[in-house]
């Protein structure tokens, strides 16, 4: 299968297919090099885009070359928003540290808190109830519908399609409001404690959880009905930022951009964890690695997502008077009201607060399907209350390696379409 | 093309869990905990070796590089790291710390390369290198060209120098930084303040 930009006259009109040979530019492979003859033609504008751009989702900056209309040279800076997650995770102890994941990227932030407990279990080896299991995958699955109406809607409204931003936002407050429901809080929730979920789940989650699910389809069928046939969306999006299967794997693309690509992997099928090899869904994958592919696999993620919350509410229903949380009481708080009578619970739940909970040497790498895709917490204990060492793969920070490549014979106008099709969150990509 | 995807370049399961990857080059230990395979390899051979686990074990996929710095694992008087604000040691012994004392390091700082085989089973591997302070390693840009960003990442926040990196330059910090933030002896607090009305 083969595609070629559909826009005439960028470059040579009989360019090569794109699965031909690689794209990523030579030396170094982020930055893409004006061609010497063409700077010294002298005919080259350098200008900023960003960091303080509406379409820059944050604050990236891209300093890009212009001969024209195209884009002759660009290099990516990003940092604006480092905070030193990584450093501050060191200070706190592995309770408090719960709540830093989800902060680092804050649309796919349930995901990301997943990454890290699973890494603390990992270490502890402990046994985490089904209860919580199924849990965390619905709230993984609303999340990941959650990140990709956001995606879809500033991604829209970047290449020109208002509306389309008011009505993912529709969907976007109906998912927000079940996390409300469950957690207390819209985003941000440290829901997930290493050894189950905070909390039980509340009475009316699950009718209005289903309410959401026969809500959400319907919602996925009006955005295609917006877009999928629209001329200037279609001009916009199909054969542009191209990215073939061979660069995209070369440049450690995952998610979305990387099954564009024509890449059937997903960690979630092919490295199950929680209960993911127990429900039923299908891996969207298309192949001509453009922005319209990259649509199209968000689009047919969600309806999936969909397709994963309605097993997992089917299974929690049959499960309404278990444990939620492991029943190990040097690692979980005690119950709240055995605070009262018991003088080890309080005993516990007092040295729990103050000095954490110890955590065996070791060192674990944890990877989970992010909406974003790969999203890896590698975690290094010494044994004490604290990380040792705290780093994050940022599926975001890698997605943006490879602009260049996307970028190469492309007009000023795509780069919009190419970066925001890339899905980044620069939250995670500086942490 | 097939229907599944793209031709991906897959090479022939091989059985077993470390003992399969005895062929890498410059091999030093083989560790296998929490399910996770480590090889620690002799840091002047790590091309070689990432480029044998790329092209005959099929580790086409570079997840990550993590740098680590082990400065003062398991002691005490580390900057920044032992004691709270109220000055309370909680990382001795026997008292509210450790249990036990962690396993001493080989050197001071570990770089571990998170490398993944797109096929059935999702092999993963950690090829794990030891430096000491300055001590250069060798870039794998040119093995994956993903590894970009990641090692100018080790080199901005941990001070890991990578030879042969094509553009080696901080990333997260400004340029004119001074210091490797992520490492183990860096203050805490009390950086200098720019634009402060005293200048």
């Amino acid at each position: 299968m083969t595609v070629t930009s559909r826009r005439p006259g960028i470059d040579a009109p009989d360019r090569p297919p794109i699965y031909e040979g690689t794209r990523i530019p030579a030396n170094i492979p982020t930055i893409l090099e004006v061609p010497q003859a063409l700077r010294d033609a002298g005919d080259v504008l350098e200008i900023n885009f960003g960091p303080n751009h509406p379409s820059t989702h944050g604050v990236l900056r891209l300093v890009i070359e212009l001969s024209g209309e195209r884009v002759v040279g660009l290099r990516a800076v990003v940092g604006y928003l480092h905070t030193g997650f990584e450093k501050t995770m060191e200070q706190k102890t592995w309770w408090k540290a719960i709540t830093y994941p989800e902060r680092i990227d804050y649309l796919a932030f349930q995901n990301n808190e997943l990454g890290f407990v699973l890494a603390i279990e990992k270490l502890l080896g402990i046994e985490v109830p089904r209860k919580a299991t199924w849990m965390r995958m619905l709230l993984c699955e609303l999340n990941r519908i959650h990140s990709h109406l956001v995606w879809l809607g500033t991604a829209a409204l970047e290449i020109g399609a208002i509306s389309m931003f008011w009505y993912t936002f529709r969907e976007r407050d109906s998912v927000l409001d079940l996390f409300e429901m469950v957690t207390g809080v819209r985003m941000h929730t440290r829901y997930f404690q290493a050894g189950g979920l905070a909390e039980d789940i509340p009475i009316g989650f699950y009718p209005a959880c289903r309410a959401f699910t026969r809500q959400m389809p319907k919602g996925v069928d009006e955005y295609e009905s917006l877009v999928d046939r629209n001329g200037i969306w279609l001009e916009r999006t199909r054969g542009i930022g191209l990215l073939s299967a061979d660069d995209a794997i070369a440049l450690g693309q995952s998610g979305p951009v990387l099954r564009a690509s024509g890449i059937n992997w997903d960690l979630r099928k092919d490295e199950p964890y929680l209960a993911y090899d127990e429900v039923d869904f299908r891996v969207p994958v298309h192949f001509h690695g453009d922005v319209y592919d990259r649509y199209r696999v968000h689009m047919e993620e969600m309806r999936e997502s969909t397709r994963i919350i309605v097993q997992c509410l089917d299974r929690l229903e049959g499960m309404q008077d278990e444990p939620w949380i492991a029943d190990d009481r040097k690692v979980v708080l005690p119950p709240r009201e055995e605070l009262h009578t018991s003088m080890e619970s309080l005993i516990h739940h007092f040295k729990i607060v103050t000095e954490g909970y110890r955590v065996p040497e070791g060192e674990v790498y944890v990877a989970v399907e992010s909406p974003r895709g790969e999203f890896g917490c590698y975690v290094v204990s010494d044994g004490g209350p604290r990380p040792w060492r705290v780093r994050f793969r940022a599926p975001s920070l890698v997605a943006l390696e490879a602009t260049a490549t996307c970028m190469t014979d492309a007009l000023v106008a795509d780069l919009i379409a190419i970066v925001g099709s890339l899905d980044t969150v620069m939250g995670e990509v500086d942490r | 093309m097939t229907a599944e995807g793209a031709p991906l370049r897959r090479t022939p399961a091989r059985p077993g869990g470390a003992e399969r990857y005895l062929g890498v080059p410059g091999l030093v230990e083989t560790k296998e905990e929490h399910g996770e395979v480590t090889l620690i390899v002799d840091a002047p051979r790590l091309l070689e070796a990432c480029r044998y686990l790329r092209d005959d074990m099929g580790f086409w996929f570079l997840s990550d590089i993590s740098a680590t710095d082990y400065l003062g694992w398991g002691e005490k008087e580390v900057a920044g790291y032992i004691g709270t604000a109220s000055g309370r040691d909680i990382n001795t012994l026997s008292s509210q710390g450790y249990a036990r004392k962690p396993e001493p390091k080989p050197k001071r700082f570990a770089m571990n390369y998170h490398l993944l085989a797109l096929r059935e089973g999702a092999p993963r591997v950690r090829v794990q290198v030891w430096l000491d302070d300055s001590e250069q390693v060798d870039s794998v840009v040119p093995v994956w060209p993903t590894a970009d960003w990641h090692e100018r990442e080790a080199w901005d926040l941990m001070g890991i120098p990578v030879a042969g990196h094509p553009n080696l330059t901080r990333i997260l910090m400004e340029d004119d930084w001074v210091g490797h933030p992520l490492r183990k002896d860096y203050p805490i607090g009390g950086e200098p303040v720019r634009f402060s009305g005293d200048e």
